[in-house]
């Protein structure tokens, strides 16, 4: 699904990544953990197209992203790539039914549907939510919350879930909760699951752990 | 951009009462200059069309607005009274038509004008409803006036005094309502037209005998002129004083129009000639000043209120740079921001759009009466 060759990133103020090589299987279930400003996030990003490597080759399901132009790296994210954020990222001023759509609201790679509308509905009932959708997010619980912006990252069933410290805002349950939610529907779909976590707790539920330690590089 | 529109439709519903200001705001800023505009184009050519088909009025020496408006709108503002052989004088020159214009009382609250037939020929007024004027006591009401309080022929008003305490004694007359003037679009809608000998008795100079009604002799409410005491009626004293508010004087040509207006070239008349053209020609132009002078105004509130709306569109986007940040992430393009913004300030515009060309209709059809009014009082 991924495949990372030779990768170099930098951005001002010295920070380097420099990643050799990185190859991720389909439907594998990948834990990325390391000290912060290490540029764990930084290569969710280069995987979603968000940023361009200095150097090297980013491949997902076989797609080099950073051939792209702006336009398809859009669309490549909005059909491939199912993101989940820490803290939710939700609109504020939408329903939670009309969160889990806001990917089709803001771009044009992904027309609302009827199909798409029932997925929305099924991933609600399939994550507990279902009776939630009229209410907006000050209306919803710190688990609630997430598991609508889980729904709308499985919306377009997207080949790989990246998700930022997923459960770093939750409590001990939720977190539980959540990951098993997250784990179910990426296995449901066969989705490849890369997270970057600070829990080490949770570690032994992913098939692989990649320690971003062995990347880092600060410039002199 | 179907899109943009959902979702800024769903943040301008989220902000119900920001966005409910910002409308009324563009509204206003809108409505006001052109209703304003709307308004006063409309009154300019309806006091223009009154005043151009009126060619000379004379009254006692004062405002000639004040004449012009009382003689042709029936305003509040009234000049003191001229003896009515000043109607007799000005037939006599052989130069125009006199027609008396009496004012000073109310019914069915609209103004009762006293006149004479000739009136009605020249305004060319149309019976709608009923007969003429025949006898004292009897009166045509203005299509407006009829609507407004149900008469029809058969109907009765009482009249009421000039002033709150009227001390000369004269006491209020019922009129009975014989005919229903057509509509006309103009004053002669919304007044109450009576003999100018019917204004003399509700002046009190004419009187009959046996005519008072009331509860008991202490308490008398109203005079009533009716078929059997019509004949009781008479008047005291030298009709030639009696009073008139103003004339209305048609004169036969051009020359004749000038030979007149001459005669009350003289400092010791007591009366005056006014053109009505000229004078509302130069109160429209009072007008339009002052309308220039609050569209100055409105252009500078609505400049600054326009420079309000936009610092709140800046900061709600200053707000939304998140979600604007994770909507790139999700896919949309940077222009997404631009997007929404665009399709908010359309959707504030087509609604304050909306309710600008409903407030300036309103105005239209409501406010351009209003502001005649306003003039004529």
């Amino acid at each position: 699904m991924i495949d990372i060759a030779d990768l170099e990133f930098r951005r001002a103020g010295g920070f380097r990544l420099a990643v050799p090589a990185l190859t991720i299987a389909d439907g594998e279930k990948v834990a990325v953990v390391g000290p912060s400003g290490t540029g764990k996030t930084t290569l969710l990003n280069l995987m979603a197209g968000l940023l361009l490597p200095d150097a090297g080759r980013v491949t997902v399901g076989g797609v080099a992203v950073s051939t792209l132009s702006a336009s398809q790296r859009r669309a490549f994210r909005a059909r491939y790539i199912g993101q989940v954020f820490q803290d939710f990222e939700l609109v504020d001023y939408l329903s939670a039914a009309e969160n889990i759509l806001y990917p089709c609201r803001i771009s044009p790679f992904l027309p609302v549907t009827s199909d798409l509308r029932q997925r929305a509905k099924t991933l609600a009932r399939d994550m507990g939510v279902e009776d939630r959708l009229a209410r907006k997010p000050a209306a919803l619980s710190q688990g609630e919350q997430q598991r609508i912006a889980i729904c709308r990252a499985l919306l377009a069933e997207p080949p790989l879930i990246l998700a930022d410290e997923p459960t770093g805002n939750l409590d001990p349950d939720n977190k539980d909760r959540i990951l098993d939610i997250l784990f179910a529907q990426a296995a449901a779909s066969g989705a490849t699951l890369v997270t970057v976590t600070h829990d080490h707790d949770l570690l032994p539920r992913f098939d692989r752990v990649v320690d971003f330690a062995d990347f880092v590089r600060v410039a002199a | 951009m179907r899109g943009a529109f959902f979702l800024a439709w769903r943040h301008l519903l989220h902000h119900a009462g920001r966005s409910a200001v910002i409308v009324l705001a563009i509204a206003v800023i809108v409505a006001v200059p052109m209703t304003l505009r709307d308004v006063i184009s409309a009154a300019d050519a309806r006091l223009t069309e009154r005043a151009e088909q009126t060619p000379l009025v004379i009254g006692a020496k004062g405002s000639r607005l004040d004449l012009v408006m009382s003689a042709l709108y029936f305003g509040e503002d009234r000049p003191e009274p001229l003896g009515y052989r000043e109607v007799d004088r000005i037939w006599d020159t052989g130069h125009a038509e006199a027609i008396p214009v009496h004012l000073g009382f109310y019914a069915a609250d609209a103004p009762v004008v006293g006149t004479e037939v000739d009136y009605f020929r020249f305004r060319n007024l149309e019976i709608a409803e009923g007969r003429g004027l025949a006898i004292l006591g009897e009166a045509l009401v203005g299509s407006e006036v009829a609507l407004r309080e149900g008469l029809s022929p058969g109907s009765a008003v009482i009249s009421t005094p000039q002033n709150l305490f009227d001390l000369t004694g004269s006491y209020p007359l019922q009129l009975n309502v014989v005919g229903v003037l057509a509509p006309t679009g103009t004053a002669d809608d919304q007044a109450v037209f009576v003999d100018i000998r019917t204004s003399w008795v509700m002046e009190g100079i004419g009187h009959g005998h046996d005519d008072l009604v009331g509860a008991d002799a202490r308490a008398v409410e109203f005079q009533v002129i009716t078929a059997e005491n019509v004949d009781s009626f008479h008047f005291h004293g030298d009709v030639g004083a009696f009073p008139v508010s103003a004339i209305i004087a048609l004169p036969f040509d051009q020359r004749s129009s000038t030979i007149l207006r001459g005669q009350y070239l003289n400092e010791e008349s007591i009366a005056q000639v006014a053109v009505p053209r000229e004078v509302i020609a130069g109160l429209i132009e009072t007008v339009f000043a002052i309308a220039q002078l609050l569209d100055r105004i409105v252009l500078i509130v609505g400049g600054a209120a326009l420079l309000a709306i936009a610092l709140a569109l800046h900061l709600s986007i200053q707000l939304r740079k998140k979600e604007m940040e994770t909507a790139f992430r999700l896919g949309a393009s940077r222009i997404v921001t631009l997007q929404l913004v665009a399709a908010e300030v359309v959707i504030l515009s087509a609604l304050a759009g909306t309710l600008a060309t409903l407030a300036i209709w309103l105005a239209r059809t409501q406010f351009a009466d209003t502001l005649l009014e306003i003039l004529a009082t």
